[in-house]
């Protein structure tokens, strides 16, 4: 905040803030993408129970996300296998 | 007859002021209304009516066939034509089903009631569902506020999938957008946002813009309808919301800010 917006005592025009918000939250909700997106934790346990199977990992190790890029929407699976895995 | 459900997702938002309003508002149109408070548990529209003493029986005991349908119909005190239905102060979540409250419905139609207004309890879950399951209209309440506006988006994809109307593919559920508790000053200084911005985000069409004021506080205090409160903008706001409804065009009132005259600044007029 300015000093001459401090001295003055303009409030914060936040209501601008919020609209933006609104509308990429409305236009990801309504896109349904997600809802697509519940089974994202799902297959995360299974995957971490599959791979356990072979590998020993860290459940957290392995990272499973969703992302949008332009018209494709990118499932990336992400797993650090230890070291000593072998 | 029309059903008409009042619903937002969020609570606290205006809801059962809305229906008490709205539904004394048609029912001084001389239309023969009935009102239904589907919060289940949690019932209040029979305080904001003020009828609350005279609650003998209520939904869950008619749909149980425990009571006639017009033991429970509780005539209001201040309006004619107009009966309110309480809902049941039970714990048990599965007390409304589908078959029940459709039964309910067909025989308010059988009664001669024109309109029926159906005050949801928050959120998404059966009761608010039910509540929305027979409407043939929508008034979505929001307030200027992120998670109302949220909310209010969550329950229009509600009322588009899980209503009556939608599943057997018959015309939607006609929606309306009211906000409620608006503040035009703040508006104006940035602070809030406008009912312009809520309109295009939903992208419902605008039934009407309620302004914060104290009236609805006095009005709940007394347990009589805001619109009855002569003379306050709240009043005057809900019987416009009503003449649109019924087809009347008016203006919006109340949306712009007016400083204080001299006058009014000096002696604080209230």
């Amino acid at each position: 905040m300015s000093l001459l917006a401090k001295l003055f005592g303009e409030k914060k025009r936040t209501a601008e803030i919020a609209k933006n918000r609104l509308s990429l939250l409305i236009a990801h909700e309504r896109s349904g993408s997600s809802g697509a997106a519940d089974f994202l934790p799902a297959l995360q346990q299974e995957l971490i129970q599959v791979i356990s199977k072979y590998v020993a990992v860290n459940p957290d190790d392995i990272k499973v996300q969703l992302e949008k890029q332009d018209n494709y929407e990118v499932l990336e699976v992400n797993i650090v296998l230890p070291e000593n895995s072998r | 007859m029309r059903v008409i459900v009042v619903t937002s997702g969020k609570g606290g938002v205006g809801k059962t002021t809305t229906s008490a309003a709205f539904s004394s508002g048609l029912a001084l149109r001389g239309f023969k209304t009935a009102v239904i408070d589907f919060d289940v548990g949690l019932r209040n529209l029979d305080l904001i009516m003020g009828c609350e003493r005279r609650v003998v029986y209520d939904l869950v005991n008619v749909i149980n066939g425990e009571a006639k349908l017009n033991q429970a119909l509780i005539k209001d005190k201040h309006c004619e034509n107009l009966f309110v239905l309480p809902a049941s102060q039970t714990r048990d979540k599965d007390a409304l089903t589908e078959e029940g409250v459709e039964a309910v419905l067909k025989e308010l139609e059988h009664l001669g009631f024109e309109y029926v207004v159906c005050d949801s309890p928050a959120g998404i879950e059966r009761g608010a569902v039910l509540a929305l399951t027979f409407a043939d209209e929508a008034i979505v309440t929001t307030n200027p506020e992120v998670s109302s506006v949220r909310d209010s988006d969550r329950i229009l994809g509600i009322l588009q999938s899980k209503s009556r109307r939608a599943a057997e593919g018959r015309d939607p559920v006609k929606e309306h957008l009211l906000l409620t508790r608006y503040s035009p000053k703040r508006v104006e200084d940035g602070e809030m946002l406008s009912y312009k911005d809520v309109q295009e985000l939903l992208r419902v069409p605008l039934i009407g813009v309620i302004p914060e004021s104290e009236s609805v506080l006095h009005a709940s205090n007394q347990g009589m309808p805001a619109i009855h409160l002569k003379g306050t903008d709240v009043s005057e706001a809900y019987q416009d919301v009503v003449s649109r409804f019924l087809g009347e065009e008016h203006e919006l009132r109340f949306v712009n800010y007016e400083k204080p005259g001299l006058m009014k600044r000096l002696f604080g007029g209230k």
